[in-house]
């Protein structure tokens, strides 16, 4: 639970954390900041990262962590690309995806488009909607030793897992990966799959 | 002709893994076909759009996925379909009819009138049979053309192959 006074999580720092340890795990993005956030934590062939496509990033998830049953895959989200993809939760719920991680980087605005406020600072509990959804681990975030907790959770968690993590608006620097589609799905293919991603 | 069998075993022949659908009156022996394949992840979908981005996401993991949805649902997938799109992955999708041939919905037929331009405005191969004998070749060829060549291809299933008997009115 929330911790009074305390300073916001800043967002860079807190995906940082979560992908210090990643080890094999694959990474899905959503389009806007989450992308940036995972690219300026190291921009590797493991990363997907959606320029576009707004709500379908837990869903490219759930299809991968289904093809690499093996592997852990992470999705980082926005609040607002959560919000448009929501029905997603059910379907992942209720399928069942025991190596998938949701991670919404909730900074309760569109920080994209000018900053208007979401849902998600307006009363709407993502991880509720997940718990709800079936969900069986969904928590929410605000300080340093919630996300410590969290982390171990998303790497490691029987999922599927969802975590919302309470992040500022500070603007953060600049940090684009590359945005050429073939190039990010032959590269993230040949990394997983070695020569069979050119058959 | 029973082709939502038929459709299966090209399923299997095509090395289909995951089979995502918002379920149909048309797709119904398909789906239970599916859904009893041990062989296949069969995944019941909230809106369209989501088995467009799953498919996307199976092929990144190395495996071939199918959509199977109703030609209403076509027009939730529309911006999703940007995604295979821009990465030039393939997208497979069997789209059965509404809107069209002895129809009694009106509702049905917006969406019917323009699903084939609408998909192929999107950018999608259209493939097409208004027979029972046409379902096949017309998966096994889509279903090639797009795996092989990184496209997204839609099969529309006519109303006509469906009957109209099947809508229990």
């Amino acid at each position: 639970m929330s911790t009074q006074n305390s300073r916001p999580l800043d967002r860079r720092r807190a995906v940082a954390r979560i992908l210090r340890e990643r080890g094999d795990a694959l990474v899905v993005t959503s389009l806007g900041n989450p992308t940036f956030d995972v690219a300026a934590a190291g921009d590797r062939a493991q990363n997907f990262y959606l320029w576009g496509a707004m709500g379908g990033a837990v869903m490219v998830g759930l299809g991968l962590a289904q093809a690499q049953p093996g592997k852990r895959v992470i999705v980082f989200v926005g609040d607002g690309e959560m919000m448009m993809g929501i029905g997603s939760l059910a379907t992942v719920a209720v399928q069942g995806a025991p190596n998938l991680s949701v991670v919404v980087i909730d900074n309760e605005h569109y920080a994209e488009t000018g900053m208007q406020p979401a849902h998600a600072g307006r009363g709407a509990d993502i991880a509720g909607i997940a718990r709800a959804s079936g969900f069986d681990a969904a928590a929410q975030v605000r300080t340093e030793a919630e996300l410590e907790r969290a982390a171990q959770q998303i790497l490691h968690g029987a999922g599927p897992v969802l975590v919302t993590v309470k992040v500022s608006t500070d603007p953060q620097p600049v940090a684009l990966p590359p945005r050429d589609g073939p190039y990010l799905r032959s590269r993230f293919r040949e990394a997983l799959l070695g020569t069979d991603a050119h058959q | 002709m029973n082709w939502p069998q038929k459709i299966h075993e090209a399923f299997q022949a095509l090395n289909v893994r995951q089979v995502s659908y918002v379920p149909d009156a048309g797709h119904s022996a398909l789906i239970r076909l599916c859904d009893q394949d041990p062989g296949i992840r069969s995944v019941s979908l909230t809106t369209e759009e989501e088995g467009v981005a799953m498919a996307a996401g199976a092929w990144l993991g190395g495996e071939r996925a199918v959509l199977l949805l109703q030609s209403s649902g076509v027009g939730n997938c529309i911006n999703m379909l940007s995604l295979q799109h821009e990465t030039r992955m393939p997208l497979f999708m069997i789209v059965t009819m509404r809107g069209e041939w002895g129809e009694f919905n009106p509702w049905q037929v917006a969406m019917g009138k323009s699903t084939q331009r609408v998909l192929e405005e999107s950018g999608v191969y259209v493939y097409r049979a208004d027979s029972p004998e046409e379902v096949p070749a017309q998966v096994a060829a889509g279903a090639s053309f797009a795996y092989q060549t990184g496209r997204s291809v839609a099969v529309l299933i006519g109303q006509r192959v469906i009957g109209t008997k099947n809508f229990n009115k």
